[in-house]
C-alpha cells in the first residue's frame, strides 16, 4: 500500500529505508531490530508532524487517494448478508452507486454509496464514481423500497460529481439529482450520510440530504471541485490549492461552519493505512447516530429535518 | 481620417471625440442572434424580444415582475436580506466587492426578487432570478428569499412561479451554496403537501445547481425559446467527453425533445398560458383546501 503523495516525500523514504533493513537483516541473518525500531519511531513522529498540519489541498489529495477505501470496502468490513440491488427500471444499471440491503450492527438498514474503481478497468465501469441520471434514480428507488419496509438509510458520499457528458443531459442529469433531494426530503425513515472521500458538489448532495452528516477526517465536500472553482475565478487551473483554501471544504472547515455533526478520526496517515481501523471508527460514528435518530418519531424526525435543512446559509437582515 | 478632418485644428477633434462618446448609453441595442439594431424603447415594448427575428434576451428581473403582474402593481417580499461573506471569501476579488459592484450592475439588492401581486386577477407569488447580478447565482440570501417566498404562498394559499435565469450556485459562499438547493428543495416539498401549484420558468441560462433542484422541480416547467438549460457546462462537458457538442445542446428545443420540460412559451404569450394553467390547477378552481371538494 505504498504510493505516497508528494507531501509525504519524507514518510516514503523512511519507509524504503526500513523496507531495506528488513531485507538485509532477512537475507544475511543480521540482527537489525533495534536499527528498524528505530526507524519506524521516527518515521511515526514525521508522519504525525506531517498530518497535523495539512492544507486543504493536500486533505483534498487525500480525499482522492487512489487506495482509499471505497463503499463496497466499507460494506465488507461492517456489513452482514449485503445483497446488492441493481437498476432504475427504467434505462440502465448506473455501477457508480451502488444500492442495497442488509445488515448493520443490530439494524436492518439501505445503504446506498458513490464507488470509484480501482484500476483502470474498473474505474472505467464505475465511471470514475459518477452517476448519470440512472445512478440517481436507482438510489430513489431503493430509498423508496427502504421508507416501504421501515430501513433506516445510510448513505456514503464519495464522488468528484454528477457526470457531464450528453448522454447524463439528455436523460435529464438536473431532473435526477432535483427529484434525489426531493425524496430525500421526504422519507419517513432516518438518513445518516458519510463523506468518505469526495464530496463532489450537486452530485454528492444528492444521496446527502440526511438527519445526521458525518465526514471523515480526510474528506472534502464543496459546492464545485477546487480546479473548477480556479478555472473559473481565477482563470487558472493550476489556483486549484488557493480555491480548495478559499472554498472551505476539508472536514474541520464544514464542522466549523456547523455543517457537520461529527469527524471521524482516520488512522495515522490516512483511512487508507488502515482499512479496518477506518471502518471501525466510521462503523462506532454511524452506530451512535443511528441509535439517537430510530428513538424518534416519525413526525418528530421530519420536523427536525426540515429545521436543519432551513438552517443553511448566513445572511443579516438589513436595518 | 479623411481629408477633412484632418484640417481641424487638434483640440476641436477631442471635443468632437467627447462627444462622440456622450451618446447616451443603452440608447441602441444589437440582437445577439440577428445582429439586427434595435432601438432600447422598441424593446422596451417588446420585453427584449427582437422584433426582426423574435430572439429572446435577457430581461431583467424587474422588468419581468412589470409585465407579469396586472397593471405592473407587486409588493416585494423578503427585501431586507443581505449576504454577510461568511466565508471571508476572495479570489482575484473580495466577494465583498463582488456583492457591491453586483449591486451597481443591476440596481437589486441580490440575485433574486419575491413578490406578490396579481395575474389576470387571481393572487400570486413570484420570484424572478437577476441575471447581472453575479449571473444569477444562488447563495444564502437567494435561498432564503426563495424559501419566504414559499412561506408566504403558503400563508395565503397562492401558487407559486419562479422564473429562473442563474449559472447555478454561487462559488464564493461554497458549500452553503450548495446547501440552498437541498432548502429549497424541501420548502418545496411544504408547497406541493399543501396541493399548491409550482410552475418553473426556465429563461436563459438555467444551469447548474439552481437547474438541478428548484428549476426542474415544477409541477409544471415551461421554458423561454432556445434558453439554455442543462446541468453541466457545454465547456466541461467537451472537456470530459472530447467531442463537439451536437447542435442545439442544451436548449429548451433539445429539453422538450427529450422530455424534460412541458413547453415552450414565448414571452409575449408567458403571462397568458400561466394565467390559464393556473385557472386549472389552483386550489380556488373548485378543490377546497380542507381537502373537501367544492364545486
Amino acid at each position: 500500500m505504498d504510493n505516497f503523495l508528494e507531501f509525504e516525500r519524507p514518510i516514503e523514504e523512511l519507509s524504503a529505508k526500513i523496507d531495506e533493513l528488513e531485507r538485509v537483516s532477512q537475507t544475511q541473518n543480521i540482527d537489525l531490530g533495534n536499527e528498524i525500531s528505530k526507524l519506524e519511531t521516527r518515521r511515526q513522529k514525521v508522519t504525525q508532524d506531517i498530518f497535523s498540519s495539512l492544507d486543504p489541498w493536500q486533505v483534498t489529495q487525500l480525499a482522492r487517494h487512489p487506495m482509499r477505501p471505497y463503499t463496497l470496502d466499507y460494506v465488507g468490513l461492517t456489513f452482514d448478508g449485503f445483497q446488492e440491488l441493481h437498476g432504475d427500471r427504467m434505462f440502465a444499471d448506473d455501477r457508480s452507486i451502488v444500492a442495497g440491503i442488509g445488515k448493520f450492527d443490530r439494524w436492518n438498514v439501505a445503504l446506498i454509496g458513490h464507488q470509484k474503481g480501482r484500476d483502470t478497468r474498473e474505474k472505467l465501469r464505475r465511471n470514475f464514481g459518477m452517476p448519470k441520471p440512472e445512478g440517481y434514480r436507482k438510489a430513489q428507488r431503493v430509498m423508496k423500497l427502504a421508507e416501504k419496509f421501515n430501513l433506516p438509510i445510510v448513505t456514503l458520499i464519495d464522488t468528484p460529481g454528477a457526470y457531464p457528458g450528453i448522454d447524463a443531459e439528455e436523460r435529464g442529469q438536473s431532473e435526477a439529482i432535483a427529484r434525489s433531494l426531493s425524496v430525500m426530503t421526504g422519507l419517513r425513515v432516518p438518513v445518516i450520510s458519510a463523506v468518505i472521500g469526495e464530496g463532489g458538489s450537486g452530485g454528492a448532495l444528492a444521496i446527502g440530504i440526511c438527519d445526521r452528516l458525518i465526514m471523515m477526517e480526510y474528506s472534502t465536500y464543496s459546492v464545485i471541485s477546487p480546479e473548477g472553482c480556479a478555472s473559473i475565478l481565477w482563470k487558472n487551473a493550476d489556483k486549484a490549492p488557493e480555491a480548495a483554501a478559499a472554498m472551505k471544504i476539508t472536514s474541520a472547515d464544514l464542522k466549523r461552519l456547523g455543517l457537520v455533526d461529527e469527524i471521524v478520526q482516520e488512522p495515522l496517515g490516512g483511512a487508507h493505512r488502515n482499512y479496518e481501523r477506518a471502518a471501525a471508527h466510521l462503523n462506532a460514528s454511524l452506530v451512535r447516530h443511528l441509535e439517537e435518530v430510530s428513538n424518534m418519531t416519525t413526525p418528530e424526525l421530519l420536523g427536525k429535518r426540515y429545521e436543519r435543512l432551513q438552517s443553511f446559509g448566513e445572511f443579516q437582515s438589513a436595518k | 481620417m479623411s481629408w477633412f478632418e484632418r484640417l481641424i485644428p487638434p483640440k476641436i477633434k477631442v471635443r468632437s471625440a467627447l462627444n462622440k462618446r456622450s451618446v447616451p448609453e443603452g440608447l441602441w441595442h444589437k440582437c445577439g442572434a440577428c445582429s439586427a439594431v434595435l432601438y432600447g424603447t422598441e424593446l422596451e415594448r417588446t420585453s427584449q424580444v427582437c422584433p426582426k427575428c423574435g430572439h429572446h434576451m435577457r430581461l431583467s428581473a424587474r422588468e419581468r415582475f412589470r409585465t407579469l403582474f396586472d397593471e405592473a402593481e407587486f409588493t416585494e417580499l423578503a427585501t431586507s436580506l443581505q449576504s454577510t461573506d461568511p466565508l471571508r471569501f476572495k479570489d482575484s476579488k473580495r466577494y465583498k466587492e463582488r456583492l457591491s459592484d453586483a449591486q451597481k450592475e443591476s440596481r437589486e439588492s441580490e440575485a433574486v426578487i419575491c413578490a406578490h401581486g396579481r395575474v389576470a386577477g387571481s393572487e400570486l407569488v413570484a420570484v424572478a432570478f437577476e441575471f447581472k447580478y453575479m449571473g444569477g447565482s444562488m447563495g444564502s440570501v437567494v435561498g432564503e428569499r426563495f424559501v419566504r417566498a414559499v412561506d408566504h404562498a403558503l400563508q395565503t394559499q397562492t401558487p407559486l412561479v419562479c422564473f429562473i435565469a442563474s449559472g447555478g450556485a454561487r462559488m464564493q459562499e461554497s458549500i452553503l451554496s450548495l446547501m440552498q438547493m437541498a432548502k429549497t428543495t424541501a420548502a418545496l416539498n411544504k408547497l406541493h403537501e399543501a396541493g399548491l401549484p409550482y410552475i418553473s420558468v426556465l429563461t436563459d441560462p438555467t444551469m447548474g445547481g439552481v437547474s438541478a433542484s428548484i428549476a426542474m422541480l415544477g409541477d409544471v416547467i415551461i421554458a423561454e425559446p432556445k434558453a439554455l438549460v442543462g446541468f453541466a457546462g457545454a465547456r466541461v462537458i467537451e472537456q470530459t467527453v472530447r467531442e463537439t457538442l451536437p447542435e442545439g445542446f442544451q436548449r429548451a428545443e433539445f429539453l422538450l425533445e427529450h422530455g424534460a420540460i412541458d413547453m415552450i412559451v414565448t414571452r409575449d404569450q408567458m403571462c397568458s398560458v400561466i394565467a390559464g394553467l393556473l385557472k386549472i390547477l389552483a386550489p380556488s378552481s373548485g378543490r377546497s383546501i380542507e381537502g373537501e371538494l367544492v364545486f
